[in-house]
């Protein structure tokens, strides 16, 4: 029951805006790595590899771009996901490459929180169900 | 090597088994033996099936080498990462060590050259080669096994990415197993070097199996001590009071000439949750096992947010060996495990020590406590691995068709990387994990303070705060 915690929630109504992000990628960090808007956000990001080639793609979206050394892509999405998203690299591009990675957070991470919470009851709970 | 009656606990081990509690062993009647099984029998009893599965694995690991050394440059093109670090690595964490506790060590191909060269013959003795000395006293225990591990962690992204690295770390330990077991009795790279034995023994006590004596009475009379004698470990089987040590070879069944040994399933975690009162000299070997069980802790934190977190400064500073980041990163991760979570973890147990009616020392309440961190560790690596292994899956049929990245199509396609989106679910598994690591844990820490939760307290908040450390770092 206590699970139920960890179902999706609906996002919070918010005013959706424009936003684009410069993100600068070399081996193997994106710079910034954390991008932070709300749901229903239009987002553009602009993609500038600074080394060798790059790529960007965000689990759960389904969208990827590839960007040539000194070169920008752009990708445009609606956020109308909720919740913390990895993005990684596309394109081989060193050692470190399977785990070149960024965050997209779009609005609350309610499911960290509420994962936290439910870590407090379970231990709480489980206590008083091991007392009785 | 000494005669079995020089070795003073032996005539006691069975005596010692049940005096060393201070509660009675917990009554757990669901046993299974696998060996009573008809067709399972015949499966164990011959040496054949266990040696035919171990030349596979052997083969696989010198093809491993081979490709570490020869093949791509590139880790997600070459066979030796993406089948270590992804597919073995994976399996290990995720299906060997939680069903099967020590099992990959019953079928690990490394001690195998030694195994041979030591007693002479493959599948029988002969007149073998070696030394035969015992290994030093001051370095029993898991502390080699800890320092192991901490040494891939300080070099964790080079290793777990450059084939070459992969490679020549495998020649090492192939070449210290061998050079070991020429020097020294049975299996002391496996007993106390190996990382990867000391995280496969320090789990295995939660894990659904053992390997154990069925009736101590006939122990005690059999003068022969068959069993003793055949185990490549060292170890004599009514001594065993869990399941870190044994390697499940299985050399004490075939044996025993009278049917007397079990290879029994049983419930998870049966081995943890006891207090055990102990001499001084055990107090200090269990202090080591609390220090590994720590060591798992602080790496699974560090793996995580190396391998997993957004921070490309750090992942650049873990694999910019020798430069002043690296030295960074090196003291940040030493002072993780050496210092922070065993003075965290010490202060919990003094906490806890405070509200005892019965107070031990306080290294040994260190050693039994540490009992509680078992389930937490196993279920944070298992969490760590859905991030860590998962989304790389799609890089196993590509190295299948061509393992050394020369070009070569042996699956008759061109293959390119595809990644698994686990996005959906994997972030609801993890925190799932997480949960059953921290109340099993809670649960143990539990009955180790007598069901006061007083005592239990400082414990369970250690938990919690570990917990959510790796809450954040996967899904925050």
């Amino acid at each position: 029951m206590l699970l139920a915690l960890l179902l999706p929630i609906p996002a919070a109504a918010t005013n959706p805006t424009e936003r684009t992000f410069h993100i600068n990628a070399s081996r193997f960090e994106y710079s910034p790595a954390i991008l932070e808007v709300n749901p229903g956000d239009q987002v553009t990001i602009e993609l500038t590899a600074t080394d060798v080639v790059h790529g960007l793609s965000i689990d759960g979206y389904k969208l990827a771009t590839t960007a040539d050394p000194g070169q920008t892509a752009r990708l445009t999405f609606i956020a109308d996901r909720q919740g913390s998203f990895r993005f990684r690299c596309t394109v081989t591009c060193g050692n470190l490459h399977p785990f070149m990675i960024g965050k997209l957070q779009v609005g609350q991470n309610t499911l960290l929180w509420r994962a936290m919470l439910l870590s407090g009851l379970v231990l709480v709970g489980g206590t008083w169900m091991l007392k009785k | 090597m000494k005669s079995l009656q020089e070795i003073p606990w032996l005539d006691q081990a069975a005596a010692n088994e049940n005096q060393g509690l201070l509660h009675p062993r917990r009554i757990v009647p669901w046993r299974l033996n696998l060996y009573r099984i008809p067709w399972l029998r015949p499966l164990i009893e011959s040496r054949w099936p266990q040696f035919l599965v171990r030349s596979l694995t052997l083969a696989g690991f010198v093809f491993t080498i081979a490709t570490g050394l020869s093949g791509s440059i590139v880790g997600s093109h070459n066979f030796a990462i993406i089948f270590v670090w992804i597919a073995w690595w994976s399996a290990l964490k995720l299906v060997f060590i939680p069903l099967g506790g020590r099992s990959w060590c019953s079928i690990c191909p490394i001690p195998l050259p030694g195994d041979w060269l030591q007693q002479g013959g493959i599948l029988s003795k002969g007149r073998g080669l070696g030394l035969n000395l015992h290994w030093p006293k001051r370095l029993k225990g898991s502390w080699l096994q800890s320092s192991a591990f901490l040494l891939i962690g300080l070099f964790s992204a080079l290793t777990l990415t450059a084939p070459r690295v992969t490679g020549w770390v495998f020649v090492a330990l192939f070449g210290l197993a061998i050079g070991l077991s020429l020097v020294f009795e049975k299996r002391a790279f496996c007993s106390y070097i190996c990382p990867i034995g000391g995280f496969s023994g320090i789990y295995a006590q939660t894990a659904p199996v053992e390997l154990r004596v069925i009736d101590k009475e006939i122990c005690a009379k059999h003068g022969d001590k068959s069993c003793y004698h055949a185990c490549p470990w060292g170890l004599y089987p009514v001594a065993l009071r869990d399941s870190a040590a044994c390697g499940l070879c299985m050399e004490c069944l075939r044996a025993c000439p009278k049917d007397n040994l079990a290879l029994n399933l049983r419930p998870f975690g049966t081995d943890i949750g006891k207090a055990r009162t102990a001499n001084r000299l055990d107090s200090v070997r269990s202090l080591d096992a609390s220090f590994l069980a720590l060591v798992m802790l602080g790496s699974a934190l560090a793996f995580t947010a190396v391998f997993v977190g957004p921070w490309g400064w750090l992942k650049s500073a873990a694999f910019a060996i020798g430069s002043l980041r690296w030295v960074g990163y090196a003291a940040a991760f030493l002072g993780l495990n050496l210092i922070l979570l065993p003075g965290l973890f010490s202060l919990a147990v003094w906490s806890d020590r405070q509200s005892s009616k019965v107070r031990l020392p306080l290294k040994q309440e260190i050693a039994n406590q540490s009992q509680a961190l078992l389930p937490l560790g196993l279920f944070a690596w298992i969490a760590f691995t859905v991030s860590f292994a998962l989304p790389k899956l799609g890089y196993v049929p590509g190295v299948l068709n061509d393992p050394l990245g020369w070009g070569w199509k042996l699956l008759g396609a061109g293959y390119t990387f595809w990644s698994p989106d686990v996005s959906g679910f994997s972030s609801v598994l993890q925190i799932i994990l997480l949960l059953i690591g921290l109340f099993w844990s809670a649960n143990v820490a539990w009955r180790l303070a007598d069901s006061d939760y007083r005592r239990a307290g400082p414990i369970m908040a250690f938990c919690l705060a570990f917990s959510l450390g790796m809450l954040w770092l996967l899904i925050g």
